[in-house]
């Protein structure tokens, strides 16, 4: 008996139609696999869905809103269209002096423009107070609901539609009534701190991968510093504000207060700090992501320059650099988007929860978009959870914009 | 040293030995290279043709633990003398590669990086044009030159690479397997390149292929591995003769297809 007859493989006549060989469960292994990642898929994508849902439900919706004075008893236009004169009166004429000299302290009334005596006339004097809120989802569906609730529990209140994000509320500044309350100095102190944590950690993050990945030899020493560079990026952001706090803070803080430059005073609670903090953070990110970028360049390519008579810089800036590019700016978009986000460190180093005055260079004290988040919805009325919500939203846009930009350089680098 | 004193050929290795880390992957190599020839290097996979070849230019050097014993001679001079420099080795002493590998640039860029990084001098655009006629690759690409080098075909690639090599003004092409991702079209162009080039410059090539040694090269090398795995050559001289009347009976085996 010879072996094929055997071990008869297929049945005699062939029938492609029947399977044989176990594979109808070959195939039930199969789709059992693929049915579970889709499940995986459809999870994360849920998450994903259901958690913008819930930020959109607190960002807008009705609203009770009480004035306690009404601006129609102040002039018989609308505030919005009358004069900075006509705002300083109606203020002084509304407030106690006590309160008027605060305010020339703070600023003197003379040299406020319109929008800002606009802002001070209606936190000051008209005063209004959203009494009560609703999600999206309750101020679609039970609209009239809401309607009697409100006529029944506060008679003097106006229900309107309200998004609480909206234009006043990017271009105001903080205040202590939600209502009032804006982002401007949050979202500038957080653009102002991504752009120094990029000048800063860019150019040493990809300069050290260049240096691993083209120039250093495999021996001990070196491939301490890899396996120590893979495990920083795992360590804690609370650990890095710790640190931020120990060197940046207290023991540069003569630089990093700008007192050294003759700016500022000796506090080093600044917007400098808190960058080098985040650039230390997203280092070791920005590092292994560039080094595997540049080790993905084709060796062909590295030896067609050497091949050339181009020297070992001649080669990297030339050729290997422009290579790397599109997947260097793609890891530095996972350590931005990582840095923008990140409030412990922030909190360690610094930064203020309630600051008025929009930061303006490296050596301001300022406050960021995760604080503002953290900081309002830890209080206890519901409006500041509707302005958390909208400062969510603006976070989510800017990092988006900033990603975009980011995608729109490398593809310009993928095309060359 | 005197320049003159090798002049009848461009290069000549003196009992070389090539190491990797400990294990001697080339051994007692002796060879001399006529000028304006075209001579091959051939053998079975793994007799270290490739690592003789890519010493000629120290492209071995990238590699971590490799050394060379014994001399390379170019010009009189000791390619591995600790005072050569390697970029201007490499410079006089170009490389054409088994797989072509232009740069993700345009054509015009690809030949005029190197002539400029090295400072050239002439005129670019003409630098340009007379390199690419050399390579035979004018007259397909003369009104396409900002076109990424990359949308050529492989054989215009490779026909790239040469005029990239040509426009730093070498004295010597390497070419290690050139034709091996080509087709037979493509390879044929390439050899009539490797003729007419061969008019000017030295050529050194390595190929799998041996009709194509048989075909183009004015010399032939036959390496082979011995029982240690060291590489050795076994034979060298003329073409015609290393084809049809073999001195030794390894290469006789090779040729005819008995052995590797």
């Amino acid at each position: 008996m010879n072996a094929e007859s055997s071990y008869p493989l297929e049945p005699d006549p062939v029938d492609l139609t029947r399977s044989t060989l176990q594979l109808s469960a070959r195939h039930r292994t199969g789709k059992i696999w693929s049915s579970l990642f889709f499940v995986s898929t459809t999870i994360g994508v849920l998450a994903l869905v259901v958690l913008l849902l819930s930020i959109l439900n607190q960002s807008m919706g009705l609203v009770a809103v009480e004035n306690k004075v009404d601006p129609a008893s102040l002039s018989d236009r609308p505030l919005e269209n009358l004069s900075h004169d006509e705002l300083a009166v109606i203020l002084t004429s509304h407030l106690s002096q006590t309160r008027i000299n605060t305010i020339e302290r703070e600023n003197p009334i003379a040299q406020r423009s319109q929008a800002d005596m606009l802002q001070l006339v209606y936190e000051r004097v008209v005063q209004p107070k959203v009494e009560q809120s609703w999600g999206l989802i309750d101020s679609l569906l039970k609209r009239n609901q809401i309607i009697a609730e409100s006529a029944q529990r506060h008679p003097e209140a106006k229900v309107e539609f309200r998004s609480w994000l909206n234009w006043n509320f990017i271009i105001n500044s903080m205040s202590s009534q939600p209502e009032l309350a804006g982002v401007r100095t949050a979202l500038l102190g957080s653009l102002y701190m991504i752009a120094f944590t990029i000048l800063f950690a860019f150019p040493i993050g990809v300069g050290a991968a260049i240096y691993l990945e083209e120039y250093a030899e495999s021996n001990r020493i070196n491939r301490i510093i890899q396996t120590n560079i893979d495990n920083l990026a795992g360590v804690p952001s609370i650990v890095y504000g710790i640190l931020g706090l120990a060197i940046f803070v207290r023991t540069l803080g003569l630089l990093t207060s700008g007192a050294l430059f003759g700016i500022g005073d000796q506090n080093g609670r600044t917007i400098l700090s808190a960058s080098l903090t985040l650039g230390l953070l997203i280092l070791p990110i920005l590092i292994i992501n560039a080094q595997e970028a540049i080790r993905a360049v084709p060796n062909s390519l590295r030896q067609a320059s050497y091949g050339l008579g181009a020297t070992r810089w001649q080669t990297i800036w030339n050729h290997v650099l422009p290579s790397a590019m599109p997947g260097i700016l793609t890891g530095t978009i996972l350590a931005v988007s990582r840095a923008i986000g990140e409030t412990a460190p922030l909190i360690l180093v610094g930064a203020s929860t309630f600051i008025t005055r929009d930061p303006s260079g490296p050596f301001s004290k300022f406050t960021a978009l995760p604080i503002q988040i953290y900081n309002w919805t830890t209080r206890p009325q519901d409006e500041f959870r509707n302005i958390a919500a909208a400062a969510i939203i603006v976070l989510m846009i800017s990092l988006l914009s900033l990603n975009a930009a980011a995608i729109l350089l490398r593809n310009r680098f993928s095309r060359r | 040293m005197n320049p003159e004193t090798n002049a009848k050929y461009a290069i000549e290795t003196r009992d070389m030995d090539f190491y990797y880390g400990n294990f001697r992957a080339v051994k007692n190599v002796n060879l001399q290279f006529e000028r304006q020839k075209i001579s091959a290097i051939i053998g079975p996979s793994g007799c270290g043709k490739s690592t003789v070849l890519r010493s000629f230019n120290r492209m071995n050097d990238f590699i971590p633990g490799t050394r060379v014993k014994g001399e390379i001679l170019f010009h009189g001079q000791n390619l591995y003398d600790p005072q050569v420099d390697p970029v201007q080795v490499r410079r006089l002493i170009g490389m054409v590669f088994q797989k072509p590998n232009p740069f993700p640039k345009t054509i015009y860029e690809n030949v005029a990086w190197g002539a400029r990084i090295n400072g050239i001098p002439g005129i670019m655009d003409e630098l340009v044009e007379e390199s690419l006629v050399k390579a035979a690759l004018w007259d397909e690409v003369k009104d396409d030159l900002r076109k990424n080098a990359l949308a050529l075909s492989g054989g215009q690639q490779q026909r790239l690479c040469i005029a990239r090599a040509l426009a730093v003004r070498p004295e010597i092409i390497l070419m290690d397997e050139p034709c091996s991702a080509l087709d037979p079209i493509a390879t044929l162009k390439i050899e009539e390149l490797m003729r007419d080039l061969s008019k000017n410059y030295t050529i050194i090539i390595v190929t799998h292929n041996m009709q194509q040694a048989a075909r183009a090269s004015d010399y032939t090398a036959f390496f082979t591995m011995e029982q240690d795995r060291a590489g050795v050559m076994v034979e060298y001289g003329q073409t015609g003769q290393i084809f049809t009347n073999p001195r030794d009976k390894r290469t006789e085996d090779y040729i005819t297809g008995r052995f590797g």
